[in-house]
Protein backbone atom coordinates (compact mmCIF):
# COMPACT_ATOMS: atom_id res chain seq x y z
CA UNK A 1 0.00 0.00 0.00
CA UNK A 2 2.85 2.34 0.89
CA UNK A 3 4.52 1.53 -2.38
CA UNK A 4 1.27 2.28 -4.20
CA UNK A 5 0.98 5.68 -2.52
CA UNK A 6 4.57 6.59 -3.22
CA UNK A 7 4.25 5.59 -6.86
CA UNK A 8 0.92 7.33 -7.10
CA UNK A 9 2.39 10.56 -5.82
CA UNK A 10 4.99 10.38 -8.54
CA UNK A 11 2.60 9.46 -11.37
CA UNK A 12 -0.36 11.63 -10.51
CA UNK A 13 0.96 14.97 -11.77
CA UNK A 14 1.65 13.43 -15.18
CA UNK A 15 -1.69 11.65 -15.26
CA UNK A 16 -3.48 14.84 -14.27
CA UNK A 17 -1.95 16.59 -17.27
CA UNK A 18 -3.47 13.83 -19.33
CA UNK A 19 -6.79 14.23 -17.55
CA UNK A 20 -6.83 17.91 -18.46
CA UNK A 21 -6.40 16.99 -22.13
CA UNK A 22 -9.14 14.37 -21.76
CA UNK A 23 -11.50 17.01 -20.43
CA UNK A 24 -10.58 19.40 -23.23
CA UNK A 25 -11.06 16.79 -25.95
CA UNK A 26 -14.37 15.74 -24.40
CA UNK A 27 -15.73 19.26 -24.14
CA UNK A 28 -14.71 20.20 -27.69
CA UNK A 29 -16.11 16.95 -29.07
CA UNK A 30 -19.30 17.41 -27.05
CA UNK A 31 -19.89 20.88 -28.44
CA UNK A 32 -19.16 19.79 -31.99
CA UNK A 33 -21.27 16.64 -31.81
CA UNK A 34 -24.18 18.52 -30.23
CA UNK A 35 -24.14 21.20 -32.91
CA UNK A 36 -23.77 18.72 -35.78
CA UNK A 37 -26.27 16.32 -34.24
CA UNK A 38 -28.82 19.10 -33.98
CA UNK A 39 -28.26 19.97 -37.64
CA UNK A 40 -28.73 16.33 -38.75
CA UNK A 41 -31.81 15.94 -36.54
CA UNK A 42 -33.42 19.14 -37.81
CA UNK A 43 -32.71 18.09 -41.39
CA UNK A 44 -34.43 14.77 -40.77
CA UNK A 45 -37.29 16.47 -38.98
CA UNK A 46 -37.79 19.04 -41.75
CA UNK A 47 -39.74 16.59 -43.88
CA UNK A 48 -38.05 17.93 -47.03
CA UNK A 49 -36.79 14.84 -48.78
CA UNK A 50 -33.41 16.12 -50.07
CA UNK A 51 -32.52 17.19 -46.53
CA UNK A 52 -33.94 14.05 -44.96
CA UNK A 53 -32.07 11.86 -47.41
CA UNK A 54 -28.76 13.71 -46.99
CA UNK A 55 -28.96 13.54 -43.21
CA UNK A 56 -29.86 9.85 -43.27
CA UNK A 57 -26.92 9.08 -45.54
CA UNK A 58 -24.50 11.02 -43.38
CA UNK A 59 -25.74 9.41 -40.17
CA UNK A 60 -25.63 5.89 -41.55
CA UNK A 61 -22.18 6.37 -43.06
CA UNK A 62 -20.70 7.74 -39.86
CA UNK A 63 -22.44 5.15 -37.74
CA UNK A 64 -21.14 2.32 -39.90
CA UNK A 65 -17.45 3.18 -39.46
CA UNK A 66 -15.55 2.47 -36.22
CA UNK A 67 -14.41 5.55 -34.32
CA UNK A 68 -10.80 4.35 -34.48
CA UNK A 69 -10.91 4.18 -38.25
CA UNK A 70 -12.48 7.64 -38.43
CA UNK A 71 -9.70 9.03 -36.23
CA UNK A 72 -7.02 7.38 -38.40
CA UNK A 73 -8.69 8.76 -41.46
CA UNK A 74 -8.80 12.32 -40.20
CA UNK A 75 -5.30 12.26 -38.75
CA UNK A 76 -3.43 10.31 -41.44
CA UNK A 77 -5.44 10.62 -44.66
CA UNK A 78 -6.58 14.24 -44.62
CA UNK A 79 -2.99 15.59 -44.56
CA UNK A 80 -2.43 13.79 -47.85
CA UNK A 81 -5.33 15.83 -49.19
CA UNK A 82 -3.69 18.98 -47.93
CA UNK A 83 -5.55 19.39 -44.64
CA UNK A 84 -3.09 19.31 -41.74
CA UNK A 85 -4.55 18.98 -38.28
CA UNK A 86 -2.85 18.66 -34.91
CA UNK A 87 -3.50 15.42 -33.05
CA UNK A 88 -5.74 17.32 -30.63
CA UNK A 89 -7.78 18.85 -33.45
CA UNK A 90 -8.07 15.55 -35.30
CA UNK A 91 -9.06 13.88 -32.02
CA UNK A 92 -11.92 16.12 -31.08
CA UNK A 93 -13.14 16.55 -34.66
CA UNK A 94 -13.16 12.79 -35.19
CA UNK A 95 -14.96 12.12 -31.93
CA UNK A 96 -17.31 15.02 -32.54
CA UNK A 97 -18.30 13.74 -35.96
CA UNK A 98 -18.59 10.14 -34.78
CA UNK A 99 -20.80 11.15 -31.87
CA UNK A 100 -22.91 13.55 -33.92
CA UNK A 101 -24.91 10.64 -35.28
CA UNK A 102 -25.74 9.30 -31.81
CA UNK A 103 -26.71 12.82 -30.83
CA UNK A 104 -28.80 13.20 -33.97
CA UNK A 105 -30.79 10.07 -33.23
CA UNK A 106 -31.37 11.17 -29.64
CA UNK A 107 -32.50 14.60 -30.76
CA UNK A 108 -34.75 13.18 -33.44
CA UNK A 109 -36.46 10.92 -30.91
CA UNK A 110 -37.02 13.99 -28.75
CA UNK A 111 -38.42 16.04 -31.62
CA UNK A 112 -40.72 13.28 -32.75
CA UNK A 113 -42.04 12.82 -29.23
CA UNK A 114 -43.55 16.31 -29.38
CA UNK A 115 -47.23 15.97 -30.26
CA UNK A 116 -48.39 16.83 -33.75
CA UNK A 117 -50.97 19.12 -32.14
CA UNK A 118 -48.17 21.42 -30.98
CA UNK A 119 -47.07 21.97 -34.56
CA UNK A 120 -50.63 22.73 -35.57
CA UNK A 121 -51.14 25.10 -32.66
CA UNK A 122 -47.95 26.97 -33.58
CA UNK A 123 -48.98 27.14 -37.22
CA UNK A 124 -52.48 28.25 -36.36
CA UNK A 125 -51.15 31.43 -34.77
CA UNK A 126 -49.06 32.10 -37.87
CA UNK A 127 -45.64 30.95 -36.65
CA UNK A 128 -43.02 30.16 -39.26
CA UNK A 129 -40.81 27.07 -39.09
CA UNK A 130 -37.80 28.60 -37.35
CA UNK A 131 -39.82 30.33 -34.67
CA UNK A 132 -41.92 27.22 -34.12
CA UNK A 133 -38.81 25.11 -33.60
CA UNK A 134 -37.25 27.62 -31.22
CA UNK A 135 -40.30 28.57 -29.19
CA UNK A 136 -42.47 25.45 -29.25
CA UNK A 137 -40.80 22.23 -30.39
CA UNK A 138 -37.22 22.38 -29.08
CA UNK A 139 -38.10 23.44 -25.51
CA UNK A 140 -40.40 20.42 -25.28
CA UNK A 141 -37.97 18.07 -27.00
CA UNK A 142 -35.24 18.97 -24.48
CA UNK A 143 -37.13 17.13 -21.76
CA UNK A 144 -37.17 13.85 -23.65
CA UNK A 145 -33.60 14.25 -24.84
CA UNK A 146 -31.85 14.97 -21.55
CA UNK A 147 -31.60 11.47 -20.05
CA UNK A 148 -30.04 9.91 -23.17
CA UNK A 149 -27.94 13.06 -23.63
CA UNK A 150 -26.42 12.62 -20.19
CA UNK A 151 -25.67 9.03 -21.04
CA UNK A 152 -24.02 10.03 -24.31
CA UNK A 153 -21.86 12.61 -22.54
CA UNK A 154 -20.45 9.91 -20.26
CA UNK A 155 -19.85 7.56 -23.21
CA UNK A 156 -18.04 10.36 -25.00
CA UNK A 157 -15.82 11.03 -22.01
CA UNK A 158 -14.77 7.39 -21.98
CA UNK A 159 -14.42 7.11 -25.74
CA UNK A 160 -12.10 10.11 -25.72
CA UNK A 161 -9.48 7.52 -24.68
CA UNK A 162 -9.56 6.31 -28.28
CA UNK A 163 -7.86 9.55 -29.28
CA UNK A 164 -4.73 8.08 -27.69
CA UNK A 165 -4.17 6.02 -30.84
CA UNK A 166 -3.50 9.17 -32.83
CA UNK A 167 -1.06 10.44 -30.17
CA UNK A 168 -3.36 12.82 -28.32
CA UNK A 169 -1.62 13.01 -24.95
CA UNK A 170 -4.73 12.37 -22.93
CA UNK A 171 -5.16 10.29 -19.81
CA UNK A 172 -5.02 6.82 -21.32
CA UNK A 173 -1.96 7.56 -23.43
CA UNK A 174 -0.14 9.10 -20.46
CA UNK A 175 -0.99 6.02 -18.43
CA UNK A 176 0.24 3.70 -21.14
CA UNK A 177 3.51 5.61 -21.43
CA UNK A 178 4.15 5.50 -17.67
CA UNK A 179 3.19 1.85 -17.44
CA UNK A 180 5.43 0.78 -20.27
CA UNK A 181 8.43 2.58 -18.81
CA UNK A 182 7.93 1.65 -15.14
CA UNK A 183 6.07 -1.67 -15.41
CA UNK A 184 3.86 -0.49 -12.50
CA UNK A 185 0.81 -1.63 -14.38
CA UNK A 186 -1.44 -2.09 -11.40
CA UNK A 187 -0.73 1.31 -9.87
CA UNK A 188 -0.93 3.18 -13.15
CA UNK A 189 -4.13 1.66 -14.51
CA UNK A 190 -5.85 1.79 -11.14
CA UNK A 191 -5.13 5.50 -11.06
CA UNK A 192 -6.28 5.93 -14.66
CA UNK A 193 -9.53 4.10 -13.93
CA UNK A 194 -10.14 6.16 -10.78
CA UNK A 195 -9.50 9.39 -12.65
CA UNK A 196 -12.06 8.50 -15.34
CA UNK A 197 -14.53 7.66 -12.63
CA UNK A 198 -13.87 10.99 -10.91
CA UNK A 199 -14.52 12.79 -14.17
CA UNK A 200 -17.77 11.01 -14.94
CA UNK A 201 -19.30 11.59 -11.51
CA UNK A 202 -19.76 15.35 -12.10
CA UNK A 203 -21.38 14.53 -15.44
CA UNK A 204 -23.80 12.12 -13.77
CA UNK A 205 -24.68 14.79 -11.21
CA UNK A 206 -25.01 17.44 -13.91
CA UNK A 207 -27.35 15.40 -16.06
CA UNK A 208 -29.49 14.52 -13.05
CA UNK A 209 -29.68 18.21 -12.19
CA UNK A 210 -30.63 19.19 -15.74
CA UNK A 211 -33.32 16.51 -15.87
CA UNK A 212 -34.82 17.87 -12.71
CA UNK A 213 -34.70 21.44 -13.94
CA UNK A 214 -36.27 20.77 -17.33
CA UNK A 215 -38.51 17.89 -16.33
CA UNK A 216 -40.82 19.84 -14.06
CA UNK A 217 -43.74 20.17 -16.42
CA UNK B 1 -65.21 36.35 -45.68
CA UNK B 2 -64.60 32.62 -46.22
CA UNK B 3 -65.53 31.14 -49.59
CA UNK B 4 -65.19 27.52 -50.65
CA UNK B 5 -65.54 26.55 -54.29
CA UNK B 6 -65.67 22.89 -55.28
CA UNK B 7 -63.10 21.85 -52.66
CA UNK B 8 -61.77 18.30 -52.92
CA UNK B 9 -59.39 16.48 -50.62
CA UNK B 10 -58.03 12.96 -50.92
CA UNK B 11 -56.01 10.88 -48.48
CA UNK B 12 -54.57 8.25 -50.77
CA UNK B 13 -57.56 6.53 -52.33
CA UNK B 14 -60.00 7.90 -49.84
CA UNK B 15 -61.76 11.02 -51.04
CA UNK B 16 -62.65 12.86 -47.85
CA UNK B 17 -64.03 16.03 -49.41
CA UNK B 18 -65.93 15.59 -52.65
CA UNK B 19 -66.73 19.06 -53.88
CA UNK B 20 -67.61 21.48 -51.13
CA UNK B 21 -69.21 24.84 -51.91
CA UNK B 22 -69.94 27.13 -49.00
CA UNK B 23 -69.51 30.64 -47.70
CA UNK B 24 -69.26 32.18 -44.27
CA UNK B 25 -70.03 35.89 -44.15
CA UNK B 26 -68.60 38.42 -41.77
CA UNK B 27 -70.13 38.19 -38.31
CA UNK B 28 -71.85 34.94 -39.09
CA UNK B 29 -71.80 31.89 -36.83
CA UNK B 30 -71.97 28.69 -38.84
CA UNK B 31 -72.08 25.23 -37.31
CA UNK B 32 -70.82 22.25 -39.25
CA UNK B 33 -72.47 19.02 -38.15
CA UNK B 34 -72.40 15.48 -39.41
CA UNK B 35 -71.31 11.94 -38.56
CA UNK B 36 -67.66 11.24 -37.77
CA UNK B 37 -65.60 10.66 -40.88
CA UNK B 38 -67.80 12.96 -42.92
CA UNK B 39 -64.93 15.39 -43.54
CA UNK B 40 -65.93 18.23 -41.20
CA UNK B 41 -62.58 18.54 -39.46
CA UNK B 42 -60.68 18.10 -42.69
CA UNK B 43 -62.65 20.93 -44.24
CA UNK B 44 -61.84 23.18 -41.29
CA UNK B 45 -58.17 22.27 -41.47
CA UNK B 46 -58.06 23.06 -45.18
CA UNK B 47 -59.37 26.57 -44.53
CA UNK B 48 -56.28 27.64 -42.61
CA UNK B 49 -53.95 25.43 -44.55
CA UNK B 50 -53.15 22.79 -41.93
CA UNK B 51 -54.11 20.40 -44.74
CA UNK B 52 -53.66 21.14 -48.42
CA UNK B 53 -56.79 20.69 -50.52
CA UNK B 54 -56.26 18.91 -53.81
CA UNK B 55 -58.74 20.69 -56.02
CA UNK B 56 -61.01 23.70 -55.97
CA UNK B 57 -60.46 27.02 -54.31
CA UNK B 58 -60.62 28.39 -50.79
CA UNK B 59 -60.69 32.16 -50.35
CA UNK B 60 -60.27 34.04 -47.09
CA UNK B 61 -61.06 37.73 -47.52
CA UNK B 62 -60.52 37.21 -51.22
CA UNK B 63 -57.06 35.74 -50.68
CA UNK B 64 -56.38 32.21 -51.93
CA UNK B 65 -55.41 29.65 -49.32
CA UNK B 66 -52.27 27.84 -50.42
CA UNK B 67 -50.14 25.96 -47.90
CA UNK B 68 -47.01 26.56 -49.88
CA UNK B 69 -47.50 30.29 -50.35
CA UNK B 70 -46.11 32.96 -48.07
CA UNK B 71 -49.56 34.45 -47.62
CA UNK B 72 -50.60 31.41 -45.58
CA UNK B 73 -49.16 32.93 -42.42
CA UNK B 74 -51.19 36.11 -42.85
CA UNK B 75 -54.28 34.02 -43.43
CA UNK B 76 -53.62 32.01 -40.28
CA UNK B 77 -53.32 35.22 -38.28
CA UNK B 78 -56.69 36.32 -39.59
CA UNK B 79 -58.39 32.95 -39.20
CA UNK B 80 -57.12 31.20 -36.08
CA UNK B 81 -58.15 27.85 -34.78
CA UNK B 82 -59.31 26.21 -31.57
CA UNK B 83 -58.58 22.49 -31.41
CA UNK B 84 -60.40 19.53 -29.98
CA UNK B 85 -57.44 18.64 -27.78
CA UNK B 86 -56.65 22.28 -26.87
CA UNK B 87 -52.99 21.99 -27.90
CA UNK B 88 -51.81 24.54 -25.39
CA UNK B 89 -48.04 24.90 -25.09
CA UNK B 90 -47.35 22.82 -21.97
CA UNK B 91 -44.11 24.61 -21.11
CA UNK B 92 -45.78 28.02 -20.90
CA UNK B 93 -48.27 29.45 -18.42
CA UNK B 94 -51.82 30.33 -19.43
CA UNK B 95 -50.85 33.97 -19.93
CA UNK B 96 -47.69 33.05 -21.85
CA UNK B 97 -49.77 30.85 -24.12
CA UNK B 98 -52.06 33.76 -24.86
CA UNK B 99 -49.33 36.33 -25.53
CA UNK B 100 -47.04 34.03 -27.51
CA UNK B 101 -48.61 34.88 -30.85
CA UNK B 102 -49.00 38.65 -30.33
CA UNK B 103 -45.40 39.05 -29.15
CA UNK B 104 -43.58 36.46 -31.25
CA UNK B 105 -45.58 36.57 -34.44
CA UNK B 106 -47.11 40.01 -34.58
CA UNK B 107 -44.31 41.80 -32.73
CA UNK B 108 -46.56 43.60 -30.27
CA UNK B 109 -44.82 45.25 -27.30
CA UNK B 110 -44.62 42.81 -24.38
CA UNK B 111 -46.22 45.07 -21.79
CA UNK B 112 -49.31 45.79 -23.83
CA UNK B 113 -49.61 42.17 -24.89
CA UNK B 114 -49.51 41.03 -21.27
CA UNK B 115 -52.12 43.56 -20.27
CA UNK B 116 -54.40 42.51 -23.07
CA UNK B 117 -53.66 38.83 -22.40
CA UNK B 118 -54.92 39.26 -18.84
CA UNK B 119 -58.05 40.98 -20.13
CA UNK B 120 -58.70 38.11 -22.51
CA UNK B 121 -58.22 35.54 -19.77
CA UNK B 122 -60.62 37.52 -17.59
CA UNK B 123 -63.09 37.51 -20.41
CA UNK B 124 -63.14 33.72 -20.53
CA UNK B 125 -63.39 33.62 -16.73
CA UNK B 126 -59.78 32.67 -15.98
CA UNK B 127 -58.25 35.88 -14.63
CA UNK B 128 -56.89 34.13 -11.56
CA UNK B 129 -55.33 31.27 -13.58
CA UNK B 130 -52.99 33.46 -15.64
CA UNK B 131 -49.81 32.13 -14.07
CA UNK B 132 -50.77 28.46 -13.96
CA UNK B 133 -49.38 25.88 -16.33
CA UNK B 134 -51.82 23.96 -18.55
CA UNK B 135 -51.15 20.71 -16.67
CA UNK B 136 -52.77 22.20 -13.57
CA UNK B 137 -55.90 23.35 -15.41
CA UNK B 138 -59.03 21.31 -16.13
CA UNK B 139 -59.91 20.50 -19.72
CA UNK B 140 -62.57 23.17 -19.78
CA UNK B 141 -60.15 25.76 -18.45
CA UNK B 142 -57.50 24.71 -20.96
CA UNK B 143 -59.96 25.10 -23.79
CA UNK B 144 -60.92 28.56 -22.61
CA UNK B 145 -57.24 29.51 -22.50
CA UNK B 146 -57.03 28.21 -26.07
CA UNK B 147 -59.94 30.46 -27.03
CA UNK B 148 -58.17 33.42 -25.41
CA UNK B 149 -55.02 32.47 -27.31
CA UNK B 150 -56.95 32.48 -30.58
CA UNK B 151 -58.56 35.84 -29.71
CA UNK B 152 -55.22 37.39 -28.85
CA UNK B 153 -54.30 37.31 -32.54
CA UNK B 154 -57.19 39.74 -33.19
CA UNK B 155 -58.52 37.35 -35.84
CA UNK B 156 -61.32 38.14 -38.24
CA UNK B 157 -62.71 34.64 -37.80
CA UNK B 158 -62.12 31.65 -35.55
CA UNK B 159 -62.41 28.01 -36.57
CA UNK B 160 -63.49 25.63 -33.81
CA UNK B 161 -62.71 21.95 -34.33
CA UNK B 162 -65.02 20.03 -31.98
CA UNK B 163 -64.02 22.28 -29.08
CA UNK B 164 -66.02 20.39 -26.45
CA UNK B 165 -65.62 16.80 -27.61
CA UNK B 166 -62.64 16.06 -25.37
CA UNK B 167 -64.28 17.51 -22.27
CA UNK B 168 -66.08 15.92 -19.36
CA UNK B 169 -69.78 16.75 -19.68
CA UNK B 170 -69.87 19.09 -16.69
CA UNK B 171 -67.11 21.24 -18.21
CA UNK B 172 -68.76 21.73 -21.59
CA UNK B 173 -71.03 24.53 -20.44
CA UNK B 174 -68.28 27.03 -19.56
CA UNK B 175 -66.64 26.60 -22.94
CA UNK B 176 -69.91 26.96 -24.82
CA UNK B 177 -70.74 30.06 -22.76
CA UNK B 178 -67.41 31.62 -23.74
CA UNK B 179 -68.12 30.83 -27.38
CA UNK B 180 -71.61 32.22 -27.13
CA UNK B 181 -70.38 35.53 -25.77
CA UNK B 182 -67.93 35.71 -28.66
CA UNK B 183 -70.73 35.11 -31.09
CA UNK B 184 -72.81 37.83 -29.47
CA UNK B 185 -69.95 40.27 -29.93
CA UNK B 186 -70.04 39.60 -33.64
CA UNK B 187 -67.08 37.28 -34.13
CA UNK B 188 -67.20 35.27 -37.34
CA UNK B 189 -67.15 31.61 -36.32
CA UNK B 190 -67.15 28.29 -38.09
CA UNK B 191 -67.76 25.56 -35.55
CA UNK B 192 -67.55 21.81 -36.02
CA UNK B 193 -69.67 20.47 -33.21
CA UNK B 194 -71.94 17.76 -31.89
CA UNK B 195 -73.62 20.18 -29.48
CA UNK B 196 -77.00 20.55 -31.15
CA UNK B 197 -78.31 22.91 -28.50
CA UNK B 198 -75.41 25.26 -29.19
CA UNK B 199 -76.08 25.05 -32.92
CA UNK B 200 -79.77 25.75 -32.42
CA UNK B 201 -79.34 28.69 -30.07
CA UNK B 202 -76.15 30.37 -31.24
CA UNK B 203 -75.60 29.52 -34.88
CA UNK B 204 -77.04 31.56 -37.72
CA UNK B 205 -76.73 28.69 -40.12
CA UNK B 206 -76.06 24.98 -39.98
CA UNK B 207 -74.31 22.88 -42.61
CA UNK B 208 -74.87 19.13 -42.52
CA UNK B 209 -72.03 17.11 -44.03
CA UNK B 210 -71.99 13.44 -44.85
CA UNK B 211 -69.65 11.44 -47.05
CA UNK B 212 -67.56 14.45 -48.02
CA UNK B 213 -70.36 16.65 -49.32
CA UNK B 214 -72.73 19.18 -47.83
CA UNK B 215 -76.03 17.36 -47.84
CA UNK B 216 -78.17 20.12 -46.46
CA UNK B 217 -77.81 23.63 -45.12
CA UNK B 218 -80.14 26.20 -43.74
CA UNK B 219 -81.10 28.61 -41.03
CA UNK B 220 -80.17 26.87 -37.77
CA UNK B 221 -83.38 26.56 -35.78
CA UNK B 222 -85.44 25.79 -38.87
CA UNK B 223 -83.15 23.13 -40.25
CA UNK B 224 -82.60 21.34 -36.94
CA UNK B 225 -86.33 21.29 -36.26
CA UNK B 226 -87.41 20.26 -39.72
CA UNK B 227 -84.64 18.78 -41.87
CA UNK B 228 -85.54 18.17 -45.51
CA UNK B 229 -83.13 15.37 -46.33
CA UNK B 230 -83.54 11.81 -45.12
CA UNK B 231 -79.84 11.57 -44.18
CA UNK B 232 -80.05 14.72 -42.05
CA UNK B 233 -83.20 13.47 -40.34
CA UNK B 234 -81.54 10.14 -39.62
CA UNK B 235 -78.40 11.79 -38.22
CA UNK B 236 -80.32 14.20 -36.01
CA UNK B 237 -82.50 11.41 -34.71
CA UNK B 238 -79.44 9.43 -33.67
CA UNK B 239 -77.70 12.43 -32.08
CA UNK B 240 -80.72 13.70 -30.21
CA UNK B 241 -82.02 10.30 -29.05
CA UNK B 242 -78.97 8.04 -28.75
CA UNK B 243 -80.98 5.32 -27.02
Amino acid sequence: MDAFLTDARGFLPILLQGAVITVQVTICALLLSTALGLVWALMRYSGLWPLVWTAKTIINTIRGIPILVQLFYIYFVLPELGLDLTAFQAGFIGLGIAYSCYMAENFRAGLEAVEQGQIEAAQSIGMGWAKMMRRVILPQAVRTVLPPYGNTMIMLLKDSSQASVITVAELTLKGKLIASSTFENMTVYTLVALLYLCMSIPLIILSGHLEKRFGQR
Amino acid sequence: MIELHDVHKRFGHLEVLRGIDATVSRGEVVCLIGPSGSGKSTLLRCINGLEAHDQGEILVEGQRVDRRSKTIREIRMEVTMVFQRFNLFPHRTALENVIEGPIQVKGEPAREARERGRELLARVGLAEKADQYPSSLSGGQQQRVAIARALAMRPKAILFDEPTSALDPELVGDVLAAMRSLAEEGMTMLVVTHEMSFAREVADRVLFMDGGIIVEQGQAAEMLADPKQERTRDFLRRVLNPL
